[in-house]
């Protein structure tokens, strides 16, 4: 991957009455990993949603390569991923065939890759049960899963490891230092430790009552 | 997208049958209320079936996007990449071929009971077919509007009905003029004008207003 760059500018962000980003700065390059914390309410996933192009700052702005994300908007989402609180997949789809439209929006992707991905995340017993018959660690792999197909170099996450077992912790850990190996770059909110062993993992706290929050 | 609704739809038949069985129940109830003449039924017929139309039409366009926005899914077309513009217009054209398609292949039945002569039924297809096409059109810009609110279904229908008259008024001169035998081109090139235009208009205020309801 050619060298990126994520960059918050001054970003004030307000949620009816509260103030909850306020001046965040943040810069963010190629194969470097930042993790959010924060406790409930800090504005964590507000964070995300903004870099993401979903919520709209009152001041400041979101840059990627140095350009504005809001002059080509589609063009940034081209190059994200992000995934939410709740995997987003259809209750009355096979897991194969939520990936086969969710990530074949984006691009055409081939039954075998979805299968390969699939499999990667332990999946290969239950990849054609429709998704209402699954759990909610089994449907976080699900999105795993698309998430490593959507093959984006930003990846905006929220609570990635939330209803995985320790072995779906560790894979959430491994795809995030492929992803920085690859030169990806990555934002997770999350309360517990990211179990990443790559040195470059900073750490952004969100503390609500604080005046500015920088990384 | 349009291959994702479509076969959603047929995993949950009981909503896709609702808006046809009501046109169905509708349109055969009212010569059971009204009178078996065939004189005083064909009087009320063109009205009775488009309003019926409406009101089914009125019906399905709760789902239409409302669904996605529920489980994420929505979110993630937004950030596709993609023109969402063409996503949302996409899942409309999937709408119509689920409700306004099956609503045009019926209405010949609704109006022979009804007293329809059946020389007029090519015209009632065309003319029901054409404003299903604007009434689906029309009522995503609704659908979209009203996504974040809850139990939405009278605000719904408060925002499309009264930007439906035209089409209501318009499908029923086509119906009456069809059933006398009389020529029905003007108010048919109408309907069609108002397709068009709801195909040119409708999709970009049906993304503003997803985006919006994004934030």
């Amino acid at each position: 991957m050619r060298e990126r760059r994520l960059q918050a500018e001054n970003l004030h962000l307000w949620r009816g009455e509260t103030h909850v980003l306020r001046g965040l700065r943040l810069a963010l390059n190629s194969g470097e990993c930042l993790q959010i914390t924060g406790g409930n309410g800090a504005g964590k996933t507000s964070l995300l949603r903004t870099l993401a192009g979903l919520m709209y700052p009152e001041e400041g702005c979101v840059l990627w390569d140095g350009e504005d994300v809001r002059k080509d908007m589609q063009g940034f989402h081209a190059h994200l991923a992000y995934i939410g609180h709740e995997p987003p997949l259809k209750l009355d789809l096979t897991a194969r065939e939520n990936l086969h439209y969710w990530v074949g929006v984006r691009r055409p992707v081939s039954r075998a890759e979805l299968q390969d991905a699939l499999m990667r995340v332990g999946a290969g017993d239950w990849l054609d049960r429709p998704v209402r018959t699954l759990s909610a660690g089994q449907k976080r792999r699900v999105a795993l899963a698309g998430l490593a197909l959507m093959n984006a170099p930003l990846w905006l996450l929220d609570e990635p490891t939330t209803n995985l077992d320790a072995t779906g912790q560790r894979l959430v850990g491994a795809m995030i230092e492929a992803q920085l190996a690859q030169g990806g770059l990555v934002v997770a909110a999350m309360h517990h430790e990211l179990l990443v062993a790559s040195a470059a993992v900073r750490r952004l706290e969100l503390v609500g009552t604080l005046e500015r929050n920088r990384a | 997208m349009v291959a994702r609704d479509i076969r959603l739809a047929f995993r949950k038949r009981g909503q896709l049958v609702q808006p046809l069985a009501f046109f169905a129940i509708v349109t055969t109830l009212f010569p059971l209320g009204i009178s078996p003449e065939l004189s005083r039924l064909r009087d009320v017929a063109p009205g009775v079936l488009w309003v019926s139309a409406l009101l089914a039409s009125v019906l399905a366009l709760e789902l239409l996007f409302r669904d996605d926005a529920q489980d994420g899914t929505l979110e993630q077309q937004a950030l596709s990449g993609q023109s969402l513009t063409w996503l949302l217009f996409a899942k409309t054209v999937a709408h119509w071929l689920l409700t306004g398609l099956p609503l045009s292949l019926m209405a010949p039945l609704a109006a022979l009971s009804l007293g329809a002569p059946i020389v007029s039924l090519g015209g009632i297809v065309i003319s029901v077919a054409l404003g299903s096409v604007a009434l689906s059109l029309i009522g995503s810009i609704a659908a979209a509007l009203t996504l974040g609110v809850k139990r939405s279904g009278a605000l719904l229908s408060l925002l499309t009905l009264p930007l439906s008259m035209p089409v209501l008024i318009f499908g029923a001169r086509a119906t009456e003029l069809a059933m006398t035998g009389a020529a029905f081109g003007p108010p048919l090139y109408l309907l069609g004008a108002l397709a068009v235009l709801g195909v040119t208009l409708a999709p970009l205020a049906a993304a503003a207003a997803v985006r919006i309801n994004l934030e």
